[in-house]
């Protein structure tokens, strides 16, 4: 095992095969990034462990109140329901994208130059921050000057940011409208990936399109789904952006999601212990399933991207 | 190859692009009239009259500054990425042992933590510092959320240059650093600009740490200044879409030159 003396140790390594040792690199070259990261990313994970147990108003200085916060947040009626809230945003946010981006994935993957200049639109709400996605949104379906206001049969009397049902449908319809892109794109780049030869044979064997799509697309994206699925597990468990830009948590508590509600707690009511201990919690959550991704796909024994063929 | 049309989707696309579209079309249209037609006409009319009058009030409503800013702290985070994630990427690939493994478990665990997560200790942490209200404060917390990602793909590229190149190079006696600069980096040029387009838009399009993290308009970036706007002028739509209009133009035009290495690299993130 060579580590930080590499360069010359390597060097004087007995010749395998081609009669030359190949120096590598020594652990000194992932210093720089590892620090960095360690710092600004992997240091404040722990300190909000930390700072869950404490109580603090951003100004002066945290004190100790050993669990306290966490007493108060099993019984937060505002806590569990955010917990409620994100979850069924996460579920119909997955409902609604996998099928979609899957379709348009697969058909973006034809090489037709007619789907290329598509696609080439399809891609324009991944430019865009959440943010300005979120404003737009909020412009468009204004009670008063937006599109509600002039289309009342279909939308009742306008406001959709006045009952829960469709303040929620709202958020699950603009992260679909911001993040099916990510995931079709996604897709189509497994889609390219599956080998034609399967298409053939199958043509051969008289299977028609829709055939070969269940039998032989949907099969071998099934990785990508895997993968796919966790993103938007990820994403839609931490949305904040479009909470508080698009409905601010209301109706009443009604859409305060968990990000949103510790947002609130930290930044709103300045109580940065009572936030820290919610968003262990997101922390913990997607920790749990990142493991889970990497033990399932396999990311970290991965050599090459040709492997296997 | 002979695929027959795959009607269903090809059906499904279009309403998808309709869907795209439309907003678009509309965000457009409204930045191009004046509040009282916008009012009075509503977002789907076509506008009467064009003017760029919301573009120029916007600049005068201090939007130049938040443009500025949000370009510093996109150069930025360019460079802290360009200078940590190739070696950082070389190391993992070419490296031996236990601790760059270990090294690419922890990127790839950290591609997990949310942002989210972080803000309340990142906000002790930099106002600790003295960097609230600072750009280097958004600045750090931004380039090591996006480093994950990069390693992971830069990662992936370095990982395809075939092992003879390296034995070929050796066999010249070349040390590390010579493998790096003049094999890996020539070789990984595709992955790099990937990362600078990816962490670039991160940056450009990060809103939660300058959101915690600044107060002051001399240190606002564009997405807080259209949050602000919305807050404080939200009826003036078609100035707000405007604002909108204009901190995507850059990206906008990004895409449009670099879409290749734009597509590849968000394909990597959910391919890899």
């Amino acid at each position: 095992m060579t580590t930080s003396a590499a360069p010359r140790v390597a060097r004087r390594r007995p010749a395998r095969r081609t009669g030359a040792a190949v120096a590598r690199p020594g652990f000194a070259w992932a210093v720089p990034a590892t620090l960095f990261f360690l710092l600004f990313a992997v240091v404040p994970l722990v300190l909000v462990a930390v700072l869950s147990f404490t109580s603090w108003d951003g100004l002066g200085s945290p004190e100790f109140t050993g669990l306290d916060n966490w007493k108060t947040l099993v019984h937060d009626h505002t806590m569990i329901q955010s917990l409620w809230l994100s979850v069924l945003i996460t579920v119909l946010g997955v409902a609604v994208q996998t099928p979609l981006s899957i379709l348009l994935g697969v058909w973006a993957a034809g090489r037709q130059r007619n789907r290329a200049v598509l696609s080439a639109i399809y891609f324009v709400p991944l430019l865009l921050s959440a943010t300005a996605v979120s404003i737009l949104w909020r412009a468009l379906l204004d009670p008063n000057f937006g599109v509600p206001a002039q289309a009342t049969w279909l939308f009742g009397d306008g406001n959709l940011f006045g009952r829960q049902t469709s303040a929620i449908g709202v958020l699950v319809f603009v992260g679909a409208w911001q993040y099916t892109p990510f995931h079709t794109l996604i897709y189509q780049g497994a889609a390219r990936a599956v080998p034609q030869v399967l298409y053939q044979a199958a043509a051969i064997d008289g299977a028609g399109t829709v055939r070969q799509f269940f039998h032989i697309t949907l099969p071998q994206l099934r990785n990508t789904m895997i993968t796919s699925m966790i993103l938007m597990v990820v994403g839609g468990l931490t949305t904040f952006d479009t909470v508080l830009i698009l409905t601010q948590g209301g109706p009443g508590t009604d859409t305060t999601i968990s990000a949103y509600y510790m947002y609130q707690r930290a930044f709103k009511s300045f109580d940065f212990g009572g936030g820290s201990a919610i968003a262990l919690v997101l922390v913990l959550i997607a920790t749990v399933i990142s493991l889970v991704v990497v033990k399932v796909s396999g990311y970290d024994t991965m050599r090459s991207s040709s492997e296997g063929l | 190859m002979k695929r027959r049309p795959n009607y269903l989707a090809g059906l499904g696309s279009l309403v998808w692009l309709f869907l795209i579209g439309l907003p678009l079309y509309v965000m457009l249209a409204a930045t191009l009239q004046s509040r009282s037609d916008y009012s009075a006409n509503g977002p789907l009319a076509l506008p009467e009259h064009l003017t760029l009058h919301n573009y120029t009030e916007d600049f005068s409503n201090g939007f130049g500054r938040f443009f500025l800013n949000t370009v510093l702290v996109t150069l930025a985070v360019v460079a802290i990425v360009l200078l940590v994630v190739p070696p950082l990427s070389y190391a993992i690939v070419r490296g031996r042992g236990r601790i760059t493994t270990g090294v690419f478990r922890l990127f790839l665990l950290g591609l997990a933590i949310p942002a989210q997560a972080v803000v309340v200790p990142m906000f002790y942490v930099i106002s600790k510092a003295g960097l609230y209200d600072n750009l280097i404060g958004v600045i750090l917390p931004t380039a090591a959320f996006s480093l994950p990602v990069c390693a992971l793909i830069l990662t992936g590229v370095m990982r395809d240059i075939t092992a003879d190149l390296y034995e070929a190079m050796a066999m010249d006696g070349a040390a590390p650093w010579r493998v790096f600069f003049q094999l890996v980096l020539p070789l990984s040029r595709g992955g790099l600009s990937t990362i600078v387009v990816f962490s670039a838009l991160q940056a450009w399009n990060g809103f939660l740490f300058p959101l915690v993290l600044t107060q002051s308009d001399s240190s606002k970036v564009i997405t807080l200044g259209l949050f602000n706007f919305q807050t404080e002028h939200g009826i003036d739509i078609p100035g707000l879409l405007a604002a909108v209009v204009l901190s995507m133009l850059p990206i906008f035009i990004v895409y449009l030159f670099a879409r290749r290495a734009l597509v590849q690299g968000l394909m990597g993130v959910g391919g890899k």
